[in-house]
């Protein structure tokens, strides 16, 4: 009886030893596979794109040339149209999140913050498509109707700057395009902000408050000082996001190959270009040009949001989980 | 000298009243700019959606130009391809996510894949359709709502590692003790004891990653591309909403522009409710 009890535990035991090991493999192999996905979209976008890197070379990368009949490809005008609309994005972003996040902080009463950050957050839900069918059939007209010709008549008589703002009032454009990432990147910026607020000790800004300063003195020099850093990371959450984004951008810029110094005419940013054509790319060297252009999103990204989770990590030590 | 002291500091004093004011306000106004461009969004969807609902969304196919019709192929073929990239991606992401919580909690490669899987978080998802293109499109010869739900599983496996590996950190280790002092092999303890107490956070993930996948376009383009007819057929192209949305509303006709608001209005009400039914479910699980 108690030899047979005996057998049954060391089975037992064994059985599990041999279970913990598959398990671990198990879980261990899934781990890898995450890591595998990220590398290896690096690894088959460079390889994807090799002809075009060889067959243009640096050259690739300032051409703005992109003549499907002759097989000349250039990844300038895309390259511009993207930091184009992403820098025009942040700066309405980063202000406006700022400004959100200070409300839900230390402005507003706290009744009011729950439902108001809770809809903010719905914002970042909406599915991107539905972003640029607005912005295509709402949007694009109000711009040529009321905004794009003021900018034209005040802007665009101006020496020197005037030339980014003038040109007819299409509607579509670099403008619209940024106007739009700027509405999509406000609520993921906004919730990092607003959580990195919060972990701004509390002594602090009482002690800040008991010397007399007023609340705006409190958010801008203790809070932001505080969380600088994480700041900066959520910020370039953002950039990447704005960077990458597809179909609003898609539908609202009006997919121009042409190089212009109009904030105003339409133009191509790199997604939006491989969304457009990629399936109708008629030759290999097209193809290949087309995810050089990816790869070339991907590394700008990469850049970008490993930058953003480094300056983050020490928001999550400090957060410790969830 | 006295006065004008008392009126440098008074004057000192109504600037910074002035600022604070200004800048209090202008928050207020960034508040609501943000919230204005939602309003006007939704508002839009709903009515030009609302006008466009018919019955036969739902039961005819995609049209050509010129015909009445529906997303009834649309709408199979984003279930379809919706589930099957759950079934792909959330198991595979559960474990890796238990790796990461349970096995490497700490350790440096631990840190790294944690570090690897944020930054697919936020990768861009044409990126990922490009990578599925490549693998699963062009090796096979066609398109293929196969490939297609390949690449939504890229977007859903790094938010369920996510949520699996935050949640599972959450159990207090001394569950865990308890169970392993009772003679449990480790693997038990995780799957028996940890994963059913942290099962309303992974479900809660899966949830918002199946929200997330339900409204992606980008990376349905040019791996399922798209299907004017009704298909099952895995390995044939499929049809999905996003991407008859994108066809219909890119397209001159005023019929197509109704059915690509229509869909619009169904995938946004789809997608919100499920996030906010996501969200109260482990609300509601939390405070139990």
């Amino acid at each position: 009886m108690t030899a047979a009890t005996a057998i049954l535990t060391s089975d037992r035991r064994r059985d599990g030893a041999a279970g913990d090991r598959a398990f671990r493999l198990l879980v261990g192999g899934c781990a890898l596979l995450v890591a595998l996905a990220l590398l290896g979209t690096a690894l088959i976008m460079a390889w994807g794109g090799r002809e075009a890197f060889t067959a243009f070379g640096w050259k690739f990368l300032v051409s703005t040339d992109w003549d499907a009949v002759n097989h000349r490809f250039g990844a300038l005008v895309p390259i511009i149209g993207t930091v184009t609309t992403a820098f025009i994005a942040m700066l309405l972003a980063v202000p406006v999140s700022f400004g959100i996040a200070l409300f839900l902080t230390e402005v507003a009463p706290p009744w009011l913050r729950t439902p108001v950050a809770s809809a903010v957050e719905l914002l970042a839900g909406i599915p991107s498509i539905i972003y640029g069918m607005w912005g295509l059939f709402v949007f694009v007209p109000f711009m040529a109707a009321h905004v794009d010709p003021w900018i034209d008549a005040h802007l665009g008589g101006l020496p020197l700057i005037g030339r980014f703002f003038s040109g007819p009032p299409l509607g579509l454009g670099m403008l619209t395009a940024g106007v739009v990432l700027a509405i999509m990147v406000i609520p993921f910026v906004t919730s990092v902000m607003r959580e990195v607020f919060l972990t701004v000790p509390t002594q602090l800004k009482e002690s800040a408050y008991a010397l007399g300063a007023t609340t705006w003195e409190v958010a801008w020099q203790i809070a932001l000082p505080y969380t600088r850093q994480a700041v900066i990371g959520g910020i370039f959450l953002g950039l990447g996001r704005a960077l990458g984004e597809t179909m609003a951008v898609t539908f609202v810029l009006g997919n121009a190959h042409e190089l212009t110094a109009s904030l105003l005419m339409p133009g191509n940013s790199i997604a939006a270009t491989i969304a457009n054509e990629f399936t109708e790319a008629d030759s290999e060297l097209y193809r290949s040009s087309l995810i050089a252009l990816g790869f070339l999103l991907f590394v700008v990204t990469f850049i970008v949001l490993i930058a953003a989770r480094l300056m983050l990590r020490r928001l999550e030590r400090r957060r410790g989980l969830a | 000298m006295n006065t004008s002291a008392l009126s440098v500091s008074e004057r000192l004093y109504r600037r910074r009243r002035f600022r604070n004011a200004l800048a209090l306000i202008l928050s207020g106004l960034a508040t609501a700019f943000g919230l204005f461009w939602l309003i006007w969004i939704l508002w839009t969807t709903l009515v030009n959606g609302i006008g466009a609902l018919h019955p036969h969304l739902f039961t005819r196919m995609t049209p050509p130009p010129g015909e009445a019709g529906g997303l009834a192929n649309a709408l199979f073929g984003s279930f379809i391809m919706s589930a099957l990239a759950i079934a792909i991606g959330a198991p595979i992401g559960v474990l890796a996510g238990t790796w990461l919580a349970e096995y490497a909690r700490r350790t440096r490669l631990g840190e790294a894949v944690r570090f690897l899987n944020d930054i697919l978080l936020s990768a861009p998802s044409i990126v990922l359709g490009l990578f599925v293109y490549a693998i699963a499109v062009k090796p096979a010869g066609h398109f293929s709502a196969f490939a297609g739900a390949l690449a939504l599983a890229l977007i859903v496996l790094p938010i369920v590692v996510r949520t699996c590996d935050e949640m599972l950190q959450l159990v207090p280790n001394a569950m865990r003790e308890a169970a392993l002092s009772l003679g449990l092999p480790q693997w038990k303890v995780t799957v028996r004891v940890l994963w059913r107490s942290a099962r309303p956070g992974i479900v809660t993930g899966i949830l918002l990653a199946l929200a997330r996948i339900s409204g992606e376009t980008a990376p349905l383009l040019f791996t399922a591309l798209n299907n004017q007819y009704w298909t099952a057929n895995p390995v044939a192209p499929m049809a999905s909403v996003p991407v008859a949305i994108f066809q219909f509303a890119m397209s001159p006709y005023d019929d197509w522009h109704a059915l690509a608001w229509a869909g619009a209005l169904v995938i946004t009400a789809f997608v919100l409710l499920l996030s906010l039914a996501a969200r109260w479910y482990l609300h509601r699980t939390r405070i139990k």
